[in-house]
């Protein structure tokens, strides 16, 4: 990370410090191939020779999964100090991956023992005997660890002269995920990666013998509450088709061709191409990922290894939504809005960089007061150009990248509790909680690898989850985790309720959260809730958890740390706070910073429709995602002069005045900061002359007169080394009080939502395979509320506002009474488009007279 | 002095209805699990352990040693799991001993529970058997219904639950650690050890698995005693154990009788070879066990003589092959079983026993070549000791051994199909019309 600094100042967003390894484990001392060395008690033989530079072959054996010892190819000589002391030899050779070194223990790997080299020799030509050999048609050759290990463990040529074993192929086990099961080499690391790591046991071996295969079962287990996904899918193991937000992982640790994505299936060779490590943009994880690409095009994405973040996976979403970066609608030139003759709107018209600026500055220096909307998505970088270019260039503090239900209450919260507060909250933390407390947030859907974070503490470590929220989701069920029930807008509610000696769940909980090491992770959806914010403070407080904000889009936590709130500058720096404000004032070189509070992003739509503001700078954002879209469209449609900065045509474009293309995260370096406060540096993968935003943006500022000195990502950073965190006062803690719930009529509910990981959102345009991954959207309900509205299960239900209706099949769920939920962004399920609600508002319900297939 | 029969579990076979509860009291049932109960459960361990009592399921560990690495009580369950999956080819003693006596293993269970300490018993019988299911269901069931299982069993405030389990027909299921996966409800597939059953079996607890004979034996030695059980059989294999005679001889069947008899003394019990022909070869424990020849008919059948003479004393399977059998014929087909019986789980096995089958198949047609044979061994070379668990070297011991005694019949594999060599006709007791004529002999269809 470049942000650190050599300088006096703590940075802005300081990288983690380097992972201390474990000291105190118990030491062995063995050798292998005659090498002395010693290994903390347990470790694995084959990692011990990974130490040491010695490379055993392998398939089954994957650092992250329990052992197996299935291949058997990574067969050694071990000779061992027997109960006299004296050293004999094992009389079968061992297989390394699931043997723990022992004091005195003396392992010859191939390269010095006959006996293992011949074995490894022997298990390889068993393994290709019935292995298709079609390399030259195989996704994996040329970057698979059969090929690569039968060229340095196997035999030249075979002996093999009898029928193979053959399968019909591939299966579609998903509509990303094939299998072609003749490739398959049985190692089991699929099924185990199901089963230890995403608990979505979607595939398993069946059958046995020479004709044992992966393969989807369909017996009909009871029980099972599933989500379904839209497109066609095989059945898993509980005999539903098969939906996992994981599933992409198994290709990649198949050591073998057997898994393939349909998206990538036969489109390249690996070696046309070329990686560049990145960060997922996709949510606030900042999972490191590998770019590969050809040619400036990008064909697929893998997990990387991040030990410290997302170990080795990366959600579905995260491997295959990559299409929308150069989807045939990004925009390739600037566009300035031509005039009618009656001075009224007319088209968008491709114009010059020089141009568009000119036209912009003109039109922003014209519209007098100007709000600013940068969208939830930017670097760190872009996060500090918007906002020092509202401060400095339109002098305002109207500026708030929150896209979605915010109140002031959360901005309150994140100004006292988040911004400036780094790392205070991790990963590793997670590991070692005893308890974990989730409010507003449904790990699975909204952060997929904290899902699987929070699961490996759950089964390595007993982690007790439980979790605030409207329904237990499957993903809770995974994480063996408890619910405490809580209709939307109870929230405060029920987390005030949890004191020591309450009864129930309440007490329950109190006294998990009240261990050494409990964590709560709380929301973005809390902000919905009046007093849900103060009420989680209050809790931490209460029982000396930790509290940590998980948000869902991978820009919130470096808007936060960057100043992008009306009330907030860089660093926990207040607009309040008369020091701070000179303290930025004289780092960013101007007499002052302005010190209205300014407004937040409800307001300057407001604003922007009512006249009081002039102009809109509008980044990446979607109408449909904001509180009330339809207010939202309204205000773009009528604000004086709307300057847009986005990839890709939308709504917000489609409005402007003035469009200036930005670059998508492939095309471009910057920072994520992700929800533990941790920077993602990433580099540009793709050549490109698509700009980022911090570079418009100084642009902009020049055509206005201002000098923003962010042309560069080292103009950036230098400049964030130099404004240092910040020591002095930090905003107050939120005081507001609950609100009380709203009063339920008959045929109304109270309306629960959350966003599905996979779903209608832009940034997974363009992957229809993905797509058929996705669950298909259901509407849920309680049985009782189900009763009194007249829908059974599997049944349609029609729930509606004035503003419209939403018409889903219905799952009776295990949930309160008078809650529906509804998924936020699902096919067919818009809902603050189309309802213009959000969780807690009082919506009506009814059957559904359409039918649902 | 030659070696008698040594009638204990098969004592009372032939009584009406041996196999019902009265039959079995009446010939002194149930006393061994009355003395048991007198005893400390330690002591009963001890008398097992003094008795010498090997595991009858083939591997012959020590029973009692086996049940004292129970690690110590720690109030949590431990189980003892009988491994009733007989399925060996030629092993057919455990199957007989259930159907016509299945008290015997019932009160061996019983003692035998009590000796470790465990409250909840399994029978894991295999689930072709299914008139031996049903007959063990019912033994428990008188044997509740006499007091015998259920709780405070005779007054002793001892209780324990028995649980009869069908298997669903798995070979694989016979090796203990798959069959505790298959009877938790999982894929059976051997587990990796450690941690070993003693520690972390069923459900993750300590537990107990014994063969059937074993367990059965439990009641005659708590009732004669551990010097009584030393009397019969060897030094180090002490006791009675079944000897099952199958193949080629006159009269097949089970023959009770102390370990270290010789297979000259059961054959001439057996009355001879069938229709006075020679004998080729035999397997001395089951198909899993290198085979034996006419050489070996003066071996004691006990485990050290055998194990001495290059084979194992397996499950005392003994098949007998006369002088008109192909052994390429019949090592293909006991290599077309492990082919099929194969769990999959590790390589060497599953691939291996499938090429396997493939070479012999080709060698028994008469269409292999020199360079097979070889092959043959290399293979058995690569899967013996690599396997993931015992199944795989076990199917590489027919071959290995066939290939040591019989080496021209698979050279002959390279030209002339066995049928040609050994018509099959020739060894059936009926007449018998071959698929294939001897007249295509060279024909390499």
């Amino acid at each position: 990370m470049t942000i650190t600094s050599a300088g006096p100042t703590t940075p802005l967003v300081p990288a983690a410090p380097a992972p201390v390894a474990a000291s105190d484990a118990e030491l062995v001392s063995f050798s292998i191939d005659g090498i002395e060395t010693s290994a903390p008690k347990g470790t694995l033989v084959i990692r011990a020779a990974e130490e040491l530079g010695i490379q055993i072959p392998r398939f089954c054996d994957h650092p992250l999964l329990a052992p197996a010892g299935a291949c058997r190819q990574c067969l050694v000589e071990v000779w061992a100090p027997g109960r006299d002391g004296k050293l004999a030899k094992m009389p079968k050779p061992q297989a390394s991956c699931t043997l723990e070194a022992t004091p005195g223990m003396q392992v010859k790997t191939q390269h010095t023992s006959p006996e293992a080299d011949k074995a490894q020799h022997g298990v390889m030509e068993l393994l290709l005997i019935n292995h298709p050999l079609d390399c030259p048609v195989c996704d994996k050759g040329g970057e698979c660890p059969l090929q690569n290990q039968a060229m340095s463990n196997g035999r030249a040529t075979t002996r093999f002269v009898d029928v193979k074993r053959t399968f019909p192929k591939p299966i579609a086990v998903s509509t990303q995920i094939l299998l072609d099961r003749e490739r398959c080499v049985l190692c089991q690391r699929c099924t185990r990666f199901s089963e230890e790591i995403a608990g979505d046991v979607f595939i398993d071996l069946q059958k046995r013998g020479a004709q044992q295969q992966i393969g989807r079962f369909d017996t009909d287990v009871l029980g099972f509450v599933g989500d379904v996904p839209a497109g066609a899918a095989t059945l898993d193991t509980s005999g539903k088709p098969f939906a996992s937000y994981f599933s992409g992982n198994t290709v990649q640790i198949c050591p073998v061709g057997a898994l393939t994505s349909a998206a990538y299936r036969f489109r390249s060779r690996p070696f046309d191409l070329v990686s560049t490590p990145s960060v997922a943009e996709h949510d606030s994880n900042g999972s490191a990922i590998r770019i590969d690409h050809r040619r400036g095009v990008v064909l697929r994405r893998l997990a990387g290894d991040d030990p410290a973040v997302n170990q080795e996976w990366i959600s579905d979403k995260d491997r295959f939504a990559f299409t929308w970066q150069s989807a045939p609608d990004r925009i390739t030139t600037p566009l300035v809005r031509s005039r009618n003759d009656d001075g009224s709107r007319g088209e968008l018209v491709p114009a010059s960089w020089v141009e568009a600026l000119g036209a912009a500055a003109a039109g922003l220096r014209a519209a007098g007061a100007v709000g600013v909307l940068p969208g939830g998505r930017l670097t760190l970088e872009d996060a500090y150009a918007y906002g020092k270019f509202a401060r400095v260039a339109l002098g305002t503090n109207d500026v708030d990248g929150r896209a979605r239900p915010h109140s002031d209450e959360e901005e309150a919260f994140l100004a006292h509790h988040v911004a400036g507060r780094t790392l205070q909250v991790t990963f590793a933390d997670l590991d070692r909680a005893p308890a974990v407390l989730l409010v507003g947030l449904e790990p699975e859907e909204e952060a997929g690898i904290l899902f699987l974070r929070l699961r490996q503490a759950v089964v390595h470590h007993r982690t007790r989850v439980v979790s605030v929220a409207a329904l237990a989701t499957r993903g809770l069920e995974r994480l063996s985790g408890t619910l405490v029930a809580a209709a939307p807008g109870t929230e405060a509610e029920v987390l005030d309720g949890i004191v020591g000696g309450a009864q129930d769940q309440l007490g329950e909980a109190a006294d998990l959260l009240a261990a050494d090491g409990a964590v709560i992770l709380v929301g973005e959806r809390l902000a919905a809730v009046p007093g849900g914010f103060t009420a989680v403070l209050a809790l931490a407080e209460r029982t000396g958890a930790r509290l940590a904000w998980v948000p869902r889009r991978a820009g919130e936590r470096g808007a936060v740390e960057a100043g992008l709130l009306p009330s907030l500058l860089p660093g926990g720096r207040t607009v309040a706070d008369g020091a701070a404000r000179v303290d930025l004032a004289a780092a960013w070189d101007v007499d002052s910073l302005p010190a209205a509070p300014g407004r937040n992003a409800s307001a300057i739509i407001a604003g922007a429709r009512d006249g009081s503001l002039g102009g809109l700078l509008v980044g990446g954002l979607e109408p449909a995602d904001l509180p009330d879209p339809a207010l939202a469209r309204d205000a773009l449609d009528r604000v004086g002069f709307l300057v847009s900065l986005e990839v890709r045509a939308s709504e917000v474009t489609d409005r402007a005045d003035v469009v200036l293309p930005v670059a998508p995260p492939v095309e471009r370096g910057g920072t994520f900061v992700t929800w533990e406060g941790r920077p993602r540096p990433f580099p540009q993968a793709l050549v490109s002359h698509a700009l980022p935003d911090h570079r418009v943006l100084d642009r902009l500022a020049d055509e206005l007169g201002v000098v923003l000195g962010l042309g560069s990502l080292a103009e950036v950073h230098a400049e964030l080394d130099q404004i240092g965190g910040w020591d002095g006062a930090r905003a107050e803690a939120p005081r507001v009080a609950g609100a009380e719930p709203a009063a339920v009529a008959p045929g109304t509910a109270v309306l629960a939502t959350w966003h599905q990981l996979l779903d209608a959102g832009r940034l997974q345009s363009g992957e229809p395979h993905l797509a058929g991954t996705a669950k298909v959207a259901t509407a849920r309900i309680s049985a009782a509320t189900a009763a009194a509205v007249g829908v059974a299960d599997g049944g349609s239900l029609a729930v509606s506002t004035d503003a419209g209706t939403i018409t889903l099949p219905v799952a009776v769920t295990d949930m309160p009474e008078h809650v529906v939920w509804l998924p936020t962004n699902a096919a067919g399920s818009a809902v603050r488009d189309t309802l213009h609600a959000d969780s807690g508002d009082v919506v009506r319900i009814a059957a559904g007279n359409r039918e649902v297939v | 002095m030659a070696t008698t029969l040594a009638p204990v579990l098969s004592a009372h076979w032939d009584a009406d209805r041996s196999w019902a509860l009265e039959t079995y009291e009446a010939n002194g049932g149930y006393r061994g699990l009355r003395r048991a109960l007198s005893m400390q459960a330690a002591d009963v361990v001890t008398m097992v352990k003094d008795s010498g009592l090997r595991g009858r399921g083939g591997a012959g560990f020590p029973t009692g040693m086996k049940w004292g690495f129970l690690p110590a009580p720690d109030g949590g369950p431990r189980y003892l799991v009988v491994n009733a999956d007989e399925s060996e080819p030629g092993t057919c003693k455990d199957i007989p001993l259930m159907m016509a006596s299945p008290q015997h293993l019932i009160e061996g269970v019983i003692i035998t529970s009590y000796a470790i300490g465990c409250h909840h018993a399994f029978i894991y019988v295999r689930g072709e058997v299914l008139h031996v299911y049903r007959r063990l269901l019912r033994a428990v069931e008188e044997a509740r219904a006499a007091g015998y299982v259920g709780s405070d069993i005779l007054g002793s405030g001892y209780d324990l639950e028995i649980t009869v389990h069908a298997g669903a027909g798995a070979y694989i299921c016979g090796e203990e650690t798959a069959l505790l996966d298959s009877l938790e409800g999982l894929r059976g597939q051997p587990r990796l050890k450690p941690p070993f059953p003693a520690v972390a079996g069923l459900y993750a607890r300590p537990t107990v698995v014994n063969n059937v004979e074993s367990i059965a034996s439990v009641p005659g030695i708590v009732v004669g005693g551990a010097d009584w059980f030393k009397q019969m059989g060897t030094e180090r294999s002490t006791g009675h154990g079944l000897f099952s005679l199958s193949g080629h001889v006159t009269n097949p069947g089970q023959y009770e009788a102390p370990l270290g008899i010789t297979l000259r003394e059961l054959l001439e019990m057996a009355g001879g070879m069938r229709g006075g022909r020679a004998l080729k070869f035999w397997t001395p424990g089951g198909s899993s066990t290198p085979i034996f020849t006419a050489e070996h008919l003066d071996v004691p059948l006990d485990y050290e003589s055998v194990g001495a003479a290059g084979s194992m004393l397996g499950t005392r399977a003994l098949q007998i092959f006369d002088e008109t059998t192909s052994v390429v014929r019949a090592v293909t087909r006991w290599t077309e079983f492990y082919k099929h019986e194969s769990c999959g789980k590790c390589t060497p096995c599953r691939e291996g026993t499938f090429w396997l089958a493939q070479v012999l198949q080709r060698l028994e047609r008469g269409q292999g070549t020199p360079a097979d044979i070889d092959l043959l061994l290399d293979l058995c070379d690569n899967i013996l000791g690599r396997a993931f668990c015992a199944l795989g070297d076990g199917a590489t011991s027919p071959i290995t051994s066939a290939v040591q005694y019989f080496r021209e019949e698979f050279e002959a594999g390279c030209h002339t199909p066995a049928d040609a060599l050994f018509p099959p006709q020739a060894s059936a007791l009926f007449d018998y019309t071959p698929r294939r004529s001897a007249a295509l002999v060279g024909v390499h269809a």
